[in-house]
């Protein structure tokens, strides 16, 4: 098996998926794709069963929220290929109020706890996720604290100094 | 020898062969010299307890010689550390599992108001869910505060009449916070 690089990754894709990928780049080494939402699960399949790419282990999933762009909510997939120690992004950039992505728990079960936690913090809905609901905070909150759509702090409070703390 | 320091008679009539003073400063003595802390620690403020707790501050002096871990005779809760909203619940069911005569002491900036955790994960000082005694401030508090803390507990405890839990002001406390009490 030849040593993968990120070229060959991309040819590879290339010649199942043709051109429904767009690359962003490769910021430290990192290839980073980004694909449609309906797509997504096929690539994270192909890239996980195919006997070249063998990405088989899933890293992380998590969310951005960019509240100025059409596609306001992007999830973050971050898959290891173990053998020969590379990874990939894939980012998929859905739309709101309520986004909408299908599962990765059809292909990892490690992703249900992901899942959760993206759900819980963005509001970010996984279709046909076998149990979705809060992780970390708890069940009574009714905002998604991790989108950018709270004023900041008033910077000219004082009572929580440090001055009043003994620090 | 080191000097052996005993706890004051209450105020009282003394003479030949007895002593009489009123049964709620005996009580009050009594109770103040044997505190039995609950510590409800989770952060930083837990080790300071722990230190507090050590053989060079030596909590033990006071009477409080054994930490509980239960609220089972449990009388002393000393809640350290940052409360988040999701624990709430649990910090208010040990409280209630606590038998009377019972006090609180919210040990550090987070317990008694939330601390630098300004934030919507975490509550805003303990006194939101259960009645509190005493704060002791600090970031964290050094043993000397906690231990100054548990001092000011025991006057607390040494002037507080016997049938506190039945007076209406107590009641009214506990039905502002929604615990339920259920001895008449």
């Amino acid at each position: 098996m030849d040593k993968l690089n990120n070229q060959l990754i991309i040819e590879r894709m290339e010649s199942q998926f043709g051109s429904t990928f767009v690359v962003l780049g490769e910021p430290h080494g990192l290839l980073t794709i980004s694909v449609e939402a309906d797509q997504i699960i096929a690539f994270l399949q192909f890239l996980k069963e195919d006997e070249n790419l063998r990405f088989n282990y899933l890293t992380d999933i998590t969310g951005v929220h960019y509240p100025k762009e059409e596609k306001a909510f992007h999830i973050v997939y971050h898959v290891y290929n173990m053998l020969q120690n590379i990874r990939l992004r894939i980012k998929v950039a859905v739309a709101g109020p309520i986004p909408t992505v299908p599962t990765a728990t059809v292909l990892w079960h490690g992703a249900n706890w992901m899942e959760r936690e993206t759900y819980d913090f963005f509001g970010i809905i996984f279709e046909g996720h076998p149990d979705l609901r809060r992780i970390l905070n708890m069940d009574e909150l009714d905002v998604f604290p991790m989108r950018k759509e709270y004023p900041l702090e008033d910077p000219n409070r004082v009572d929580k100094k440090d001055f009043y703390f003994g620090r | 020898m080191s000097k052996v320091t005993l706890a004051e008679a209450p105020p009282g009539v003394e003479g030949a062969g007895f002593f009489a003073t009123r049964l709620d400063k005996a009580i009050g003595l009594a109770r103040a010299n044997s505190l039995w802390p609950l510590p409800f620690a989770t952060s930083c403020c837990g080790i300071e307890f722990m230190a507090t707790m050590g053989s060079t501050y030596d909590l033990a002096r006071f009477g409080a010689e054994r930490p509980s871990f239960s609220p089972r005779q449990a009388d002393m809760l000393l809640v350290m550390g940052t409360i988040a909203k999701k624990m709430a619940p649990v910090l208010k069911q040990v409280y209630v599992q606590m038998a009377e005569p019972r006090w609180v002491i919210a040990v550090g900036a987070c317990a008694s108001s939330g601390g630098i955790f300004d934030t919507y994960s975490v509550l805003q000082g303990i006194d939101e869910i259960i009645p509190v005694d005493v704060y002791v401030p600090g970031c964290p508090p050094r043993p000397e505060a906690i231990l100054d803390g548990v001092l000011m507990l025991q006057e607390i405890v040494k002037n507080e009449s016997l049938n506190r839990r039945n007076t209406p002001e107590y009641k009214a406390l506990l039905e502002k916070y929604g615990i339920i009490t259920d001895n008449g």
